[in-house]
């Protein structure tokens, strides 16, 4: 039960770099205004604004040079997903990167020669893994039979619509496999697109039935490729929440420093002063545990202290931002309760955050197995 | 061989020499819990037990390391005393207890005091025979220092002093008082009318009465000051400086770098600790650490601790902390003595029906230290500005909320 905690926190200039120039992007091309005006649209986020993240090289962070990255690890991601959280930039980021992680720990040198360099160029992928609500399931009952015909639907495949391909697990002689799906070998009317609590965010289910891949569809290390894929997103899905709480903090901190009542600033009121310090430091622990993951995570098979650091990063981040939304909606008072404050945009995402790769329960309780028995 | 290599090796010597020099020297259980904190020191025996410790640790070279040789230190760097430290932590052995000294005035008198001062006061510091308390805050003035009303007149080549001192740890053991007086009643500014001295104890007109802690034990005073009488030289730096020199006082006991002496000033309990407590109980007729609910509580405290304990690293990082510059810094308090007081306050929660026993109970889990220790955190959260008041100043300066 005594183990030695990895206390690993390290940021490289490269790293502050692209935190500085992701700072200045998200917020430039990322204002609220632009949020809002993607709320109702299909795809959710800006094609133009995709095609310069690619352009900048940030599809390729995490992609050896080899493939046309950059080769700086899942690591430097961490620094740029938190800035787009930070400014609820919503693009297919998150999904893609996954997708290409999945091939990288766990694909064939064919699958990585001909699917990295493509998704370094703006290809977009995601994963298909979920049957049902439980994250925690340990088997699919998607099936792969042995003539390679894919026979199941996932359930919420983010940014499915529009996606170049998909990495899809599947039950195929009795193991679970990943495998990847090109999305001109869906069927018609496959994709059914889902109402999601947060509107930045696009996803559908998709029904796999009929789709007959080649046995080269198969990753050949999906075990191994699959669990890490579980833990970087969640990671990655805390570093978005994290920013998306920083960002929560700064709309309350801004209204209490200029709404009035009573004749006083509301932020003198100890009541609401004393919670908005609770969320800094839940936002504060949260950027501390992102960090940390990113600097214990590498390219090789996640390790015990990277998969801890993980888990620990996703309960904190998507719990700070829950708190941090549900109380910046209370202190608007009236306000808060309108669709035009822009508290609600915070708190919905805290609420389709927390079910990203694993909600906070979940964590702790692979957690607890790994510090304490 | 290089110069930081040789340091290396030297340290590397130094570890081993220190882990050797602990197991032969450790002293056996004395019959008593030990104090967690120099604010647990509330009887005779427990003085002399942690005054002969400390005088050892100094006698064998292991306390001011990196302070001069001619006042007792051994002239070398503060990597040797925190490497010390770190083992005497890990070995869980006693606290150096005459902390006000260690941390407090000693660093201050080195740094500032004059070569008499130095030479009067510092050896006395590290070899536990001086006994070093503080005198800043007041009855009725809880965290507000600038409020202090305690006088000091100047009466010829004496002050004379008159008001009284609260939570003055120790301060029916101690020689010295480092304390905060006004000097000035009607100073423009109410921090501008205040001096610091360097209080001998013995003095005429000081007298000392015991507070009863929430514990049933002793550890602080309240003192009193009737025309007390002490010597002008006792002043440190010139009138109207106390508050400047008393906020000084506060960066020393950062640790060695900032010139402190070093020693451990606390026995740490960490989740580890809990965790192993826990390893013992029984719930539901089954091992307390099968509980599911158990499980995940003591998660979430292991997660806020991780975030707790990788603080100073991140504090490092400034491209980490440039939305809100002074957060970490500024919270620190807040967040580590909150966390600690829950932590405490569950500890006691998992034992079971043994969870209503205490200290000096034979069947009180680990002898009541989770008891004890939980009500003594209050010390923490209440003593240096409670968690409130900190709120404010995280409120007010981190993050720019109006004041009240």
């Amino acid at each position: 039960m005594t183990r030695k905690t990895n206390m690993a926190l390290a940021f490289t200039d490269e790293q502050s770099m692209i935190l500085e120039s992701a700072k200045g992007f998200c917020s430039d091309r990322s204002d609220i205004t632009a949020v809002r005006s993607l709320l109702s649209s299909a795809s959710g986020y800006s094609a133009d604004i995709w095609a310069e993240m690619v352009g900048l090289g940030w599809t390729g962070i995490a992609i050896p040079e080899q493939y046309g990255g950059s080769e700086l690890g899942i690591g430097s991601t961490v620094p740029l997903v938190e800035s787009m959280g930070r400014n609820l930039l919503s693009t297919p980021y998150i999904s893609t990167t996954m997708a290409s992680q999945a091939i990288l720990r766990g694909g064939s040198e064919e699958q990585k020669a001909k699917w990295l360099p493509l998704v370094a160029e703006g290809s977009v992928g995601t994963l298909a893994l979920l049957d049902n609500e439980d994250w925690g399931a340990s088997a699919t009952s998607c099936q792969l039979s042995a003539d390679m015909q894919l026979q199941g639907t996932k359930l919420l495949v983010n940014d499915a619509a529009v996606a170049d391909f998909f990495i899809v697990s599947a039950c195929h002689n009795g193991a679970q496999v990943l495998v990847l799906v090109e999305a001109a070998q869906l069927a018609e009317g496959a994709l059914g697109a889902k109402v999601l609590i947060d509107e930045t965010k696009r996803a559908c289910n998709i029904n796999f039935n009929g789709v007959t891949l080649s046995p080269e569809a198969i990753l050949p290390q999906s075990e191994a490729a699959l669990r890490d894929i579980k833990l970087l997103g969640a990671l990655l899905t805390a570093a978005e929440s994290t920013g998306s709480c920083a960002a929560a903090l700064d709309l309350v901190v801004a209204y209490l420093t200029s709404r009035i009542q009573f004749g006083r600033l509301i932020g003198s009121y100890q009541s609401l002063k004393h919670p908005t310090v609770d969320i800094l430091i839940g936002m504060d622990s949260a950027r501390t545990l992102i960090y940390h993951a990113a600097t214990v995570v590498g390219d090789q098979s996640l390790d015990q202290d990277a998969e801890i650091a993980c888990r620990m990063a996703k309960a904190q981040a998507t719990e700070a931002l829950l708190y941090a939304g549900d109380r910046a909606i209370q202190f608007h008072g009236g306000m808060g309760f309108t669709y035009e404050c822009d508290a609600q945009l915070y708190l919905r995402r805290a609420l389709w955050s927390q079910h990203q790769f694993g909600d906070a329960q979940h964590h702790r309780t692979h957690l607890a197995s790994l510090l304490l028995d | 061989m290089s110069i930081e290599l040789e340091q290396q090796n030297e340290l590397k010597e130094l570890r081993a020499e220190v882990t050797d020099w602990i197991k032969h020297n450790k002293p056996a259980d004395p019959g008593f819990l030990l104090p967690q904190t120099f604010m647990e020191v509330g009887s005779e025996p427990v003085l002399d037990f942690l005054r002969e410790w400390q005088h050892k640790v100094w006698s064998a070279g292991y306390l001011g390391m990196a302070w001069p040789e001619k006042y007792g230190g051994r002239g070398l760097s503060p990597a040797h005393q925190n490497l010390v430290d770190a083992q005497m932590k890990l070995a869980r052995a006693p606290i150096c207890f005459n902390v006000i000294g260690l941390g407090w005035a000693g660093p201050l008198i080195l740094d500032k005091g004059t070569e008499y001062e130095r030479e009067k006061y510092l050896k006395g510091i590290l070899n536990a025979e001086d006994i070093w308390c503080q005198g800043f805050s007041e009855p009725n003035h809880g965290s507000d220092l600038g409020s202090i009303q305690t006088r000091a007149e100047r009466d010829g080549s004496d002050y004379i002093i008159n008001g009284s001192k609260i939570w003055t740890t120790m301060g029916n053991y101690a020689k010295y008082m480092i304390l905060l007086a006004r000097t000035e009643a009607q100073a423009e500014r109410k921090y501008n009318g205040l001096s610091f001295f360097l209080a001998p104890m013995s003095a005429e007109g000081i007298s000392t009465q015991p507070i009863q802690k929430l514990t049933g034990e002793y550890g602080f005073t309240e003192t009193f000051f009737t025309d007390a009488r002490i010597p002008a030289d006792c002043i440190m730096g010139e009138e109207g400086q106390g508050w400047r020199i008393a906020m000084q006082t506060l960066q020393y006991e950062r640790g060695a770098e900032a010139g402190a002496a070093g020693g451990i000033s606390i026995l740490s309990i960490v989740m580890n600790d809990l965790l192993k407590m826990a390893a013992k109980v029984e719930r539901e007729g089954q091992p307390l650490l099968k509980d599911h609910v158990t499980r995940d509580n003591l998660v979430k405290l292991l997660i806020e601790e991780k975030a707790l304990h990788l603080t100073d690293k991140r504090l490092g990082i400034p491209a980490l902390c440039a939305d809100y510059p002074n957060s970490l810094s500024l919270s620190g308090k807040l967040r580590s003595t909150e966390f600690y007081r829950r932590m405490r306050q569950y500890a006691q929660s998992l034992q079971g029906t043994q969870g209503s026993l205490y200290v000096g109970d034979d069947q009180a889990v680990d002898g009541g230290f989770w008891q004890r220790a939980y009500l003594n955190n209050f010390s923490t959260t209440i003593g240096g500005g409670t968690s409130q008041v900190q709120a404010n100043i995280v409120g007010e300066h981190v993050l720019g909320l109006p004041k009240d």
